[in-house]
């Protein structure tokens, strides 16, 4: 089975004043392709430091982190740039969608930091949008948009640059118990294609759509289990 | 690569719109120092080629020496004091000297047929018209023959001339002046009052002249002028007002004007009843105050536009802030240091352009503005206006070409220069910290 990410013996430590606090201990995790993850955990047990290292928004204090096969821990902004720009995709809590833009033009946003935007790139976009269900509201701007309708928005660009990784950060912890099943929904799918998803929630309803749930408590792996 | 750039300035452009008040007052800012510089240097330029223009027209190859009275309580002052026909007679023999046009002006009452006008006699020789920029309307000006003569006859200044005879043809009609009787030889074109020029030379007004053969002049009213003051008889004898010495080359009209004052010191001795301009120094002196000018009002539209440039940082740090965020989800999705930075800058430079744009168009509207305001005030207040300087009053902007690229290219400039801190700023933001910023 190949790794689509692994990561050993990973620290991060923040320093806060004169207190160093230590938010992920030693963390060693294989994830092999087309793994799908739940992490779960109380808030400060380092569930959030975890995935923006995997997320390749911060580098570790120490050890590795392959991504693929490249080692990121080492990489510069740039490289890590280039990273997020080609192999992942985010959704999170809250949405992010950038607000001036339209449903389309939030879709396409990652593939113009990948560097230009083929003729198909915009018809898989169109397509992505047409498959969370937003084929008619391409023009509307997030704020026309319900929660769920955002979010679903989010997935659709999440996979826009094609990502072998799809980080989610409680994807389902602002929405209603229908429209979270919808996302829950598009996830399975996506993992289903063959991508790997690893989503970070505090709700076992979500954790239980998973294949396999870690639970972290203190900045250390507390259980690994494989259902 | 192209795609990502139009998308660029796209994004740059529908992210201003959305606050489009601000956008607007951070362009008048840019597009006030703009249009400033264009104003100012504009303004500048027009007084200094006024200026200029106007000791040109005195001719750069002439000397003027002019009859001054001696201030009161200068102990050599008398009753006889100015430039003599002596004088005349030194200068003319200088060698550089192509030749020397004496006049005599005194103040005079003209009188026709009950009407009254009161102003200028000048006594002059025929090359006066020429001279000054005098034109004929009808019959003749002062000829050779009659310069030689002491013949009666007089030019009128056209508005003598209609004063005198509002119903009649004056050619060829009597005035009189004093006791004597003069025969109208022609009438002379309006010639608009040249303004003085720092130094000695005064301003003319050509309005209330009538011109006479100097010789004339001479023979009939003589050199003292009785003047009443305080119920007082005064006398003054004063030979001749100005001599105006041509000379055959730029190239010594300095060294003439030295051998000038020194013939003239000689002869008057300690007494200060005279002045030497030389145009050709004015000349010299008004180009260098064109250079001060033009640094002086260089200096305050690059203030200005300082101003402007400081209100774009304003705006910008203002909209790195607000957008912190977005910022923290366009690195999540793979933009890097540099895509933030370029998407910062695009925002200023449009900004900066486009009120570089407006300044410049409006800048150009300088000339039509100024006059119009000019012309608006003098009817408006007349009083005020009329006591301004000649030179602030007759100002008619002209635009210096180089003002227009200079004033574009400093507004991208400064668009660029205050525009990079805050990009920079948006750049180097954490993007955990920015995408949890509320």
């Amino acid at each position: 089975m190949r790794l689509a990410a692994k990561l050993e013996n990973l620290s991060k430590d923040y320093v806060l004043g004169a207190e160093t606090v230590h938010a992920l201990c030693d963390v060693s995790i294989d994830i092999p392709e087309g793994d799908y993850i739940a992490i779960m955990g109380p808030s400060g047990s380092g569930k959030s430091t975890l995935l923006n290292l995997l997320g390749c928004l911060d580098r570790p204090t120490s050890g590795r982190f392959f991504l693929g096969g490249d080692d990121v821990s080492k990489m510069d902004d740039r490289q890590l740039s280039n990273i997020r720009a080609s192999r992942l995709g985010f959704v999170f809590q809250s949405y992010n969608l950038v607000p001036q833009l339209t449903v389309m033009e939030n879709i396409e946003l990652p593939l113009y930091y990948r560097g230009g935007m083929t003729r198909e790139d915009r018809d898989r976009c169109r397509e992505l949008a047409e498959m969370v269900g937003l084929g008619d509201r391409l023009r509307h701007r997030p704020a026309e948009l319900s929660g769920g309708q955002q979010q679903r928005v989010a997935v659709a660009r999440s996979l826009a640059n094609d990502p072998q990784f799809i980080l989610a950060d409680e994807p389902t912890g602002n929405l209603d118990s229908v429209t979270t099943e919808e996302i829950l929904a598009l996830l399975d799918r996506m993992n289903d294609e063959g991508r790997t998803i690893i989503l970070v929630t505090h709700e076992a309803e979500v954790a239980a759509h998973t294949r396999r749930v870690i639970r972290f408590k203190d900045g250390r792996i507390q259980s690994d289990v494989i259902s | 690569m192209t795609f990502a750039w139009i998308r660029t300035w796209q994004l740059g452009v529908k992210s201003l719109l959305l606050h489009p008040l601000r956008s607007l007052l951070t362009i008048l800012g840019i597009f006030i120092g703009v249009a400033s510089v264009i104003w100012l240097l504009a303004i500048g330029e027009g007084i200094s080629l006024k200026a200029q223009e106007q000791i040109e027209s005195l001719g750069a190859d002439n000397i003027i020496v002019r009859t001054i009275k001696p201030s009161a309580d200068d102990e050599n002052s008398s009753v006889a004091y100015g430039i003599t026909r002596e004088d005349l007679g030194r200068l003319e023999v200088i060698p550089t000297v192509l030749r020397a046009v004496p006049i005599r002006e005194l103040r005079q009452r003209f009188y026709h047929n009950g009407h009254k006008v009161e102003g200028r006699l000048v006594g002059c020789t025929a090359e006066y018209a020429e001279l000054t920029q005098l034109r004929v309307e009808r019959g003749h000006f002062i000829s050779e023959a009659e310069s030689k003569s002491i013949e009666n006859h007089c030019v009128l200044s056209a508005e003598v001339a209609r004063r005198l005879f509002p119903l009649e043809d004056p050619l060829d009609q009597m005035i009189q002046v004093e006791q004597d009787v003069y025969k109208v030889v022609g009438v002379m074109k309006h010639r608009d009052a040249t303004s003085g020029i720092g130094g000695s030379l005064a301003g003319q007004n050509f309005s209330n002249d009538i011109y006479v053969p100097i010789k004339t002049v001479e023979k009939r009213i003589g050199d003292m002028v009785i003047l009443r003051r305080q119920g007082l008889f005064h006398a003054e004898i004063i030979e001749l007002s100005q001599i105006t010495l041509r000379i055959d080359d730029v190239d010594h009209v300095l060294e003439t004007a030295e051998v000038v004052k020194r013939t003239l010191a000689k002869q008057h001795g300690k007494k200060q009843d005279y002045a030497v301009t030389v145009p050709l120094e004015l000349l010299e002196q008004a180009r260098a105050t064109r250079l001060m000018f033009i640094t002086f009002m260089g200096m305050i539209a690059a203030i200005s536009l300082l101003v402007g440039g400081i209100g774009i940082m304003n705006i910008m740090l203002a909209t790195v802030t607000e957008r912190t965020r977005e910022i923290g989800i366009r690195r999540a999705l793979g933009a890097k240091q540099i895509d933030i930075v370029m998407q910062f800058l695009v925002e200023t430079i449009v900004l900066s352009v486009v009120g570089g744009v407006v300044g410049v168009l409006v800048g150009l509207t300088c000339g039509p503005i100024v006059v119009f305001a000019r012309e608006r005030l003098e009817a408006w207040i007349p009083d005020t206006m009329g006591n301004l300087p000649d030179v602030v009053r007759s100002i008619t902007p002209v635009i210096v070409p180089v003002s227009i690229p200079l004033a574009f290219g400093i507004s991208v400039f400064i668009g660029v220069v205050f525009g990079l801190y805050p990009a920079i700023r948006a750049a180097l933001m954490d993007p955990i910290e920015a995408l949890r910023h509320e």
